[in-house]
């Protein structure tokens, strides 16, 4: 495949990425809000209709794999460029978040598996798949499948306690983590969301410093929103509604 | 700027030819003019070298003035020197201070390797010419002036472009030894002009091919060539050629190459 081919690749896979973090960061957010609200999200994402969320999951996926294995490629073929390196090589713009990407990046994925083993998969700690709470016939379960389910209380799974048991002071180190990726989240899309109108051919002269403003701001808000909810966990805001009961 | 003399000690990177290892080796250099050129310097050195029956340093020069591309030397990391706009030809002794260490590199990177010196074979960057650098069309004599009118932006824009003297400077400073920069410069020029439009779409796309069939790096957006290039040939050229390289992807695979 070209080089050109392959920044394609890398810049749509991260824009869809860039797409998911930000939605995925709002609907986190809900968490300062009544447990309901996050755990009817969470109960209405689990029963979306027509398996729309596995289809959203393999685009996702496969928009991580794309993205990481042209890194990789990308990567290899620049180091080959140049088998011998400079003894004095100045540095005479580049900013410090676009000569790391390489390093943010290889950290994000190692943070994208645990975040999925902790709240996803929950194998790191098996006894958040035992937090239940019920909900009051709210919302607008009734009509996800299109008919009418009498809806008095349903038992669901009590995310809020899950992220509040994830985030408490008990396991300091597992925020400490979060907050570092989200720091490193930030800085591969200060570059990333510039970067990405380069490679597409959408960018000039006057958009450049533009959307290098846009690219620190949204870079900026994402890892705020994100790095919120450890933030609070480590200061005890988020309290869970349910205990954690050992499992054996 | 009163004219002063100074001494230099330089660190310059010697190799016998492209098969053999290379290494550094530390020269002083006493009684240098702030008014001479760096070239100039590195010529006061030959003289010295010569005298002491040593081999000369072999570098590439020509027209010394800036226009023809030739000098390639990386300096304190930095190709043709640390000022902004200029190529190591026209880069002055001035810039310096009496006593300064000077580091001395060729060019690295992989389709450019070191013939002597800082002597690189630079080679490849015309076989990126020959992919798709020139137009295809019998011009004839020169036409009148307004028979093709073409805009001023557009006429600007493509100057611009134009500029690039070919140096390779961009590949050099790139961590990522990409040729983006030059390889967009000369797909720009062209397929801005009207003259340059029926071969617009198999341009973008074998000069692309040549680069990337040469060895270079790819871009990563950094902007370093930017501000290394001594014309000053801008970023928006890359993504120009970003996007006429994607339209003609996409116009090939329905088999309708411009
Ligand atoms: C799976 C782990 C990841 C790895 C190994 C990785 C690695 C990279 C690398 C090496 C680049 C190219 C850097 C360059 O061209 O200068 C890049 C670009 C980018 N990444 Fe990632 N990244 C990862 C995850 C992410 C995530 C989670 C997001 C978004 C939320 C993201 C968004 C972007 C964007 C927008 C770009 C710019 C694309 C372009 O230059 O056109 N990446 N990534
Ligand atoms: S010798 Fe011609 S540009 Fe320097």
């Amino acid at each position: 495949m070209s080089s050109l081919g392959k920044k394609y690749i890398m810049a749509l896979s991260g824009l869809a990425l860039v797409g998911f973090a930000c939605g995925h960061m709002v609907g986190n957010l809900q968490m300062f809000l009544h447990p309901d609200w996050i755990n009817e999200y969470a109960y209405k994402l689990q029963h979306l209709p027509y398996g729309l969320l596995w289809v959203v999951r393999i685009v996702m996926l496969t928009c991580v794999v794309a993205h990481m294995v042209t890194a990789v490629m990308l990567v290899i073929e620049n180091y080959k460029a140049r088998p011998e390196k400079y003894v004095a090589k100045a540095n005479l713009q580049a900013s410090f978040a676009s000569r790391t990407m390489k390093y943010s990046g290889v950290i994000l994925l190692a943070f994208i598996v645990f975040h999925i083993m902790h709240f996803t998969v929950q194998n790191i700690h098996p006894e958040f798949l035992h937090l239940e709470t019920t909900l009051e016939g709210v919302g607008t379960i009734h009509h996800v499948y299109d008919k009418l389910l009498p809806l008095d209380r349903t038992t669901v799974h009590d995310v809020y306690s899950m992220v509040a048991h994830g985030f408490s002071l008990k396991f300091w180190y597992v925020s400490v983590f979060y907050i570092i990726s989200m720091g490193l989240l930030c800085f591969h899309l200060m570059h990333g969301i510039s970067s990405m109108f380069q490679s597409l051919g959408l960018r000039n002269d006057l958009w450049r410093k533009r959307l290098d403003r846009v690219a620190l701001a949204a870079a900026v808000f994402v890892f705020i929103g994100f790095a919120s909810l450890p933030l609070a966990g480590l200061l005890g805001i988020i309290e869970p509604i349910t205990p954690l009961i050992a499992s054996h | 700027m009163s004219e002063r003399n100074i001494s230099v000690t330089l660190k310059v990177w010697r190799q016998k030819n492209a098969s053999v290892p290379g290494a550094f080796e530390i020269y002083k250099v006493d009684s240098v003019s702030t008014s001479s050129s760096f070239l100039e310097m590195m010529d006061l050195l030959n003289e010295q070298l010569i005298e002491e029956d040593k081999d000369p340093i072999a570098f590439d020069h020509d027209c010394r003035e800036g226009i023809c591309g030739t000098c390639s030397m990386v300096i304190d990391g930095i190709p043709h020197g640390k000022k902004a706009l200029q190529t190591t030809c026209q880069l002055h002794m001035r810039s310096f201070n009496d006593g300064d260490n000077i580091t001395i590199e060729p060019y690295r990177s992989k389709p450019f390797p070191v013939m002597r010196d800082l002597i690189v074979d630079r080679e490849p960057m015309d076989a990126i010419m020959q992919a798709g650098g020139f137009v295809d069309q019998r011009i004839g004599a020169a036409q009148d002036a307004n028979a093709l009118p073409i805009s001023k932006e557009i006429a600007d824009k493509s100057m611009d472009a134009a500029s690039c003297i070919g140096c390779g400077a961009c590949v050099a400073v790139c961590p990522n030894a990409s040729a983006m920069l030059l390889t967009s410069a000369k797909v720009g020029q062209l397929n801005l002009l009207p003259q340059g439009k029926p071969e617009k779409d198999r341009r973008a796309l074998n000069m692309v091919r040549a680069m990337d069939g040469a060895g270079f790096g790819n871009c990563t957006n950094i902007g370093e060539c930017e501000a290394a290039c001594p014309k000053g040939v801008s970023l928006d050229f890359i993504a120009k050629m970003n996007r006429d390289y994607a339209v003609a992807s996409a116009k090939e695979f329905f088999g309708v190459v411009g």
